[in-house]
């Protein structure tokens, strides 16, 4: 199967087979009027299967939380249909809304309109700790 | 410093700041008695805590300030639904410093991203309390006379006891400190602790569930309540709540200079017993208490110089 190479833009590669929907919708990337292709269980030589998003736009998304979703994807931006930069994205120091504190007894489980902080603290294991209660969250 | 959350908010300078503040106001009372003429502490005490909101209002009281506030979240505006963030920028309009208590964790931390006015933690659920821990320094300070070269005990409900972590964390910070850690085997101190804070600063420790077994190796026995509010399970608090009960025949091995340490209120985990031995320093801790809170109220009003 295959989809047309984008001019400009972001290929985000190496994504874990089955795990596409979810940065999909992490990204918001529903919300955009660009064209956006998800490739399902492409071939991988080192995995066997992955997927793939295509955004065909060079927009100004931030892309630091791909690092906390999944620290072995790859992004390739696109200018002029070549690849001109290509990272793996850090783990942000930050996360805002993305995953909720679950512990029952932190102020976020009565005040349902707190933005969920999530602060790292120990890059080396990639912890996160509710900015409130400092409770471990987990992905 | 425009708040006091965690007590990792505080510089060991600072901290050592203000238990210098805090012995002068013991040795000379008057000096300070009308340093918050016109001011106003509103505690805003959304579960119930006598002896905290009281120290507080005491404190206030004999800097020549005034008092204001509500004690349970019933008698608030909370019953009504409103948030911690609109009560705080409310009451910032009556008062020029809140101390709050609240049964979740974090609670405070949102009251200071949007208070004018200074906040300070009396105590988030099972989190921190760091007024309890300013009060721990300032007694061993006072009792032992120094915050390094210390063995210390702390015994009871390491697991779930906030005034343990803080107390840890705080005693991290000096040379040469090595703690004793007893508890039943549910309420062993959580695995953070041990890796973040202890392991982290090459601080000493072991873990114990025999009180009696390094009794003659502490300089201080911090005893904690298994805390009834802690669980959601009743069986398992009737289980562990009386598995230490600290006694004169405990003692027989301990340090004539053993400093023995009480958050209180206590229930049955010190026999009266021991209310007498010279070592009981619990009810002194609690008079320190109020010093400390005087000497924060201060800081945070910037009155200390």
């Amino acid at each position: 199967m295959n989809i047309d190479s984008i001019k400009n833009g972001y290929v985000i590669d190496h994504i874990e087979a089955g795990k596409s929907f979810e940065i999909y919708n992490y990204l918001k990337l529903g919300e955009l009027d660009t064209s956006v292709a998800i490739i399902k269980n492409a071939k991988s030589n080192k995995t066997g299967k992955k997927d793939i998003i295509k955004i065909d736009e060079n927009l100004d998304i931030n892309l630091d939380i791909l690092g906390y979703l999944d620290p072995k994807i790859t992004v390739n931006k696109i200018k002029d249909g070549k690849i001109v930069e290509k990272f793996h994205p850090e783990l942000p120091e930050k996360l805002v809304n993305v995953v909720k504190c679950k512990n029952p007894r932190c102020i976020t489980s009565i005040e349902q309109e707190l933005p969920h902080i999530c602060e790292l603290t120990d890059r080396e294991h990639a912890v996160y700790r509710c900015k409130y209660c400092e409770e471990q969250v987990n992905r | 410093m425009k708040h006091l959350i965690d007590i990792k908010d505080l510089s060991t300078e600072e901290i050592d700041e203000l238990i210098n503040v805090a012995k002068d106001i013991m040795d000379n009372r008057q000096k300070y008695a009308k340093k918050c003429e016109g001011k106003k502490l509103a505690t805003l005490f959304y579960e119930p805590s006598t002896r905290t909101r009281l120290s507080f209002e005491a404190a206030m009281m004999e800097l020549g300030g005034n008092v204001l506030g509500f004690s349970s979240a019933n008698s608030s505006s909370a019953a009504k639904g409103e948030s911690v963030a609109d009560t705080v920028r409310v009451i910032g309009g009556y008062a020029d410093i809140i101390a709050m208590r609240h049964p979740k964790e974090g609670a405070p931390l949102v009251a200071a991203m949007k208070s004018e006015v200074p906040i300070i933690n009396a105590g988030d659920g099972g989190h921190n309390h760091p007024t309890q821990t300013l009060t721990d320094l300032l007694t061993i300070q006072c009792e032992k006379h120094r915050l390094s070269n210390l063995t210390i005990g702390i015994c009871g409900d390491l697991k779930f006891g906030r005034t343990v972590h803080s107390l840890i964390t705080a005693m991290s910070r000096y040379a040469n400190i090595k703690f004793v850690l007893i508890s039943p085997e549910e309420l062993q101190i959580p695995d953070y602790v041990k890796t973040d804070i202890l392991e982290k600063n090459h601080i000493e420790y072991v873990e114990t569930n025999d009180i009696e077994e390094y009794m003659q190796d502490l300089d201080i026995l911090y005893m904690t309540r298994v805390q009834k509010e802690r669980f959601f399970n009743e069986d398992d608090y009737i289980r562990l709540k009386d598995y230490y009960i600290l006694n004169k025949e405990k003692l027989e091995n301990a340090k004539e200079d053993l400093c023995i340490m009480h958050p209180l209120p206590r229930v049955n985990e010190i026999s009266v017993d021991v209310d007498d031995d010279k070592r009981a320093c619990y009810f002194k801790q609690a008079k320190y208490g109020k010093f400390i809170r005087m000497a924060l109220i201060l800081k945070l009003l910037n009155f200390e110089k």
